[in-house]
């Protein structure tokens, strides 16, 4: 297919006065919900959903493009000024952005933010742009063990890069499996672990775990300590960066962009390793590495760049396969199924309209988001101001009624509850609560690959190993498990976490 | 609650998992396993669940000669016996009394889990909220579900 007349079919739709306002709306309410402190782009997805159902598929889905990659900024935002990471993500972006604002130098750092953001953003469209209809050709060759394989491939990438105990993550994936098992069996129709309450019968509500183990359980967890949370940075000043900021970004940019741009592909939370791979690297690289964790700019440069690339390459995998490579993605795949398409290789050629006008769309709401943050970082700040205790009410509200509005089902509600002091716990005792929620995506999906594969093999597990593409996916897989437990990868990632406190 | 030589993160965490686990593989018996060729409803949670049993008791392990050294908060009984109240409150009531009523309780103790918020406030937070959340939801996004509901004789 030719790209640039494809690209112009894509820009048509994109640059529809109609779906050029959408866009600029998601973008506007994705920064500023992802703005409010402890709100990342999972809730402000989750919470926004129900505004799209009335569009047409084209503006629905630009429309959550756009508060996607809105959410992603406006969670750095807070990240930079008030040490507030929304997401795991943005938690790289915190360590040396927070230090740069304590020096009042928070304008250069939100600045450097959003233009590695716009860089990243843009290439990582091209990409998308360039390698999704190969990708989609490429899919329709995988069939259940290579699904599999990829499957697997990205949980356990998931780990090797994670937060702190390996072992904790890995029991984290796997409870996370589990509760994605809650809900009718897919072949048999037999309800498993519904306690006999048939509004569990159609499993439990992605929604409601993520807002309750991510929102609910911070709430919980800010209340222990009331003081001393609120907004320390009062003055941004001098907005513009230096010469010698601009040099001393370039390099991070183009690194973190390729990086996120490559591990933004693998399904499994690879733009949360992406930033803290830049983070790394750009530790390695800096002439100045003590400077790090006390303000670095190229600190900010790389793993924002690195985020924002692996937010754009991340579609790749949804568009082309179906398969969601993050909880966000998991949402769009329900926007998707919402507005009557299955994502996957077909959308390229039975919705071309729709397919190139969404890659369009991101990169116009990349520009739009640039236009829109950097003269807006003085409202953002004020914005910072509500106070938590005012803030926190709300959070739990437009969480309770965002959930029920979705399928108007009470024990969607009473979920976010649970998961709720489920995740509570599970973060006082030292688990991370993104690994189960990516296992609770990808779990009904492993199990049915895994089931159809093995129906098709007649019973034989070589199969995995005897087909190319899923021996090499599954090989992959080991590999990242072997350079996680490796113990000099491992003393680097103390080095990476120990900044963070 | 230390028990010397052993991380209380990991041992608590362990156990959680060990628990969950085989609350899984234990209920997963009682659906059909089948064989590997074909695998029934309980196969995979039976697998898992002894998989996440095994990790928890690693984990636990895991903790072992590393003591705490950080000293945790203590937890806000108040916040969290208020947040879940609402949300269970919320859950339980939003179909018999309706969208205003609740959000205007629900915001209030939601408001007053915080010790830093007088009544006061919480109620003028609880006004603005109520108005904020019935204008963006019910007007703006015409979220299907009444103003005042049925139990109060509406």
């Amino acid at each position: 297919m030719d790209i640039i007349a494809s690209l112009g079919l894509g820009f048509s739709v994109a640059l529809d006065p109609m779906n050029i306002l959408y866009c600029f709306i998601g973008v506007l309410l994705g920064t500023l919900v992802g703005v409010l402190p402890g709100i990342g782009p999972t809730a402000t997805i989750a919470m926004l959903l129900p505004i799209t159902f009335s569009l047409s598929p084209a503006g629905a889905l630009i429309m959550l493009a756009g508060i996607y990659y809105g959410a992603q900024y406006g969670g750095s935002t807070t990240a930079i000024l008030i040490n507030l990471p929304g997401e795991s993500s943005s938690a790289v972006t915190a360590i040396d952005g927070y230090q740069m604002a304590k020096q009042g130098r928070a304008g250069p750092a939100l600045a450097t933010a959003a233009l590695g953001s716009f860089f990243a953003g843009t290439v990582g469209t091209l990409l998308l742009a360039f390698f999704a209809p190969p990708l989609a050709r490429a899919a329709l060759n995988f069939g259940a063990p290579e699904y599999f394989a990829l499957i697997v491939l990205g949980l356990l990438v998931s780990i090797a890069l994670a937060h702190g105990s390996i072992l904790k993550a890995l029991a984290m994936i796997v409870l996370g499996l589990l509760l994605g098992m809650v809900g009718q069996d897919i072949y048999t129709g037999q309800p498993r672990f519904t306690f006999g309450i048939r509004e569990l019968y159609s499993g439990l509500n992605f929604v409601s775990v993520a807002v309750g183990i991510f929102g609910v359980a911070e709430i919980l967890r800010n209340l222990e300590n009331e003081k001393g949370r609120d907004v320390m940075v009062k003055a941004v000043k001098n907005l513009w960066l230096t010469k010698d900021d601009f040099k001393r970004i370039a390099a991070p940019v183009v690194r973190g962009t390729v990086l996120g741009s490559v591990l933004g592909i693998l399904p499994g939370g690879g733009h949360i390793l992406a930033s803290f791979a830049s983070y790394s690297a750009e530790k390695r690289l800096s002439k100045h590495p003590e400077e790090f964790g006390h303000g670095a700019i190229e600190g900010v440069a790389g793993p924002e760049s690195a985020n924002n690339a692996a937010a754009q390459t991340s579609f790749i995998p949804l568009m082309t396969l179906g398969i969601p490579a993050h909880p966000v993605m998991a949402l769009m795949v329900g926007a998707f199924i919402l507005q009557g398409i299955t994502p996957g290789p077909n959308v390229i050629n039975d919705q071309p309209a729709l397919f190139w006008g969404i890659i369009a769309s991101m990169w116009i709401g990349n520009v739009m988001l640039v236009l829109l943050n950097l003269p807006l970082i003085g409202l953002w700040v004020k914005m910072l101001s509500i106070p938590y205790r005012a803030l926190f009410p709300a959070i739990v509200l437009f969480a309770c009624i965002g959930c029920y509005s979705i399928n108007q089902n009470i024990y969607d509600v009473y979920a976010i509850g649970f998961f709720g002091v489920v995740g509570y716990v599970l973060m006082r005792f030292g688990c991370e609560p993104a690994p189960l929620l990516l296992g609770f995506v990808l779990g009904p999906l492993l199990e049915e690959h895994l089931r159809r594969a093995m129906i098709i093999s007649r019973g034989d597990p070589t199969v995995f190993i005897t087909r190319p593409i899923s021996a090499t996916l599954l090989g992959l897989a080991v590999l990242a498990v072997v350079i996680a437990v490796l113990p000099s990868i491992r003393k680097k990632r103390k080095e990476v976490f120990v900044e963070e406190d | 609650m230390a028990v010397s030589n052993f991380s209380t993160k990991d041992l608590v965490s362990g156990g959680i998992f060990v628990v969950a686990g085989a609350y899984f593989a234990l209920e997963a018996l009682n659906y059909e396993v089948g064989t590997p060729f074909r695998m029934g409803p309980g196969f995979m949670p039976l697998f898992l669940g002894s998989v996440l049993a095994g990790l928890g008791l690693a984990v636990a392990a895991s903790g072992w000669k590393k003591p705490d050294t950080e000293e945790r908060l203590t937890p806000s009984w108040r916040g969290i016996v208020l947040i879940i109240g609402v949300v269970i409150f919320f859950g339980a009531t939003i179909r018999g009394l309706g969208f205003v009523p609740v959000v205007l309780v629900s915001s209030f103790v939601a408001a007053l889990s915080s010790r830093l918020n007088s009544p006061l406030f919480s109620i003028l937070l609880a006004i603005t909220l109520t108005v904020m959340c019935t204008l963006i939801f019910v007007v703006g996004l015409g979220m299907s579900v009444p103003w005042f509901g049925p139990w109060l004789g509406m």
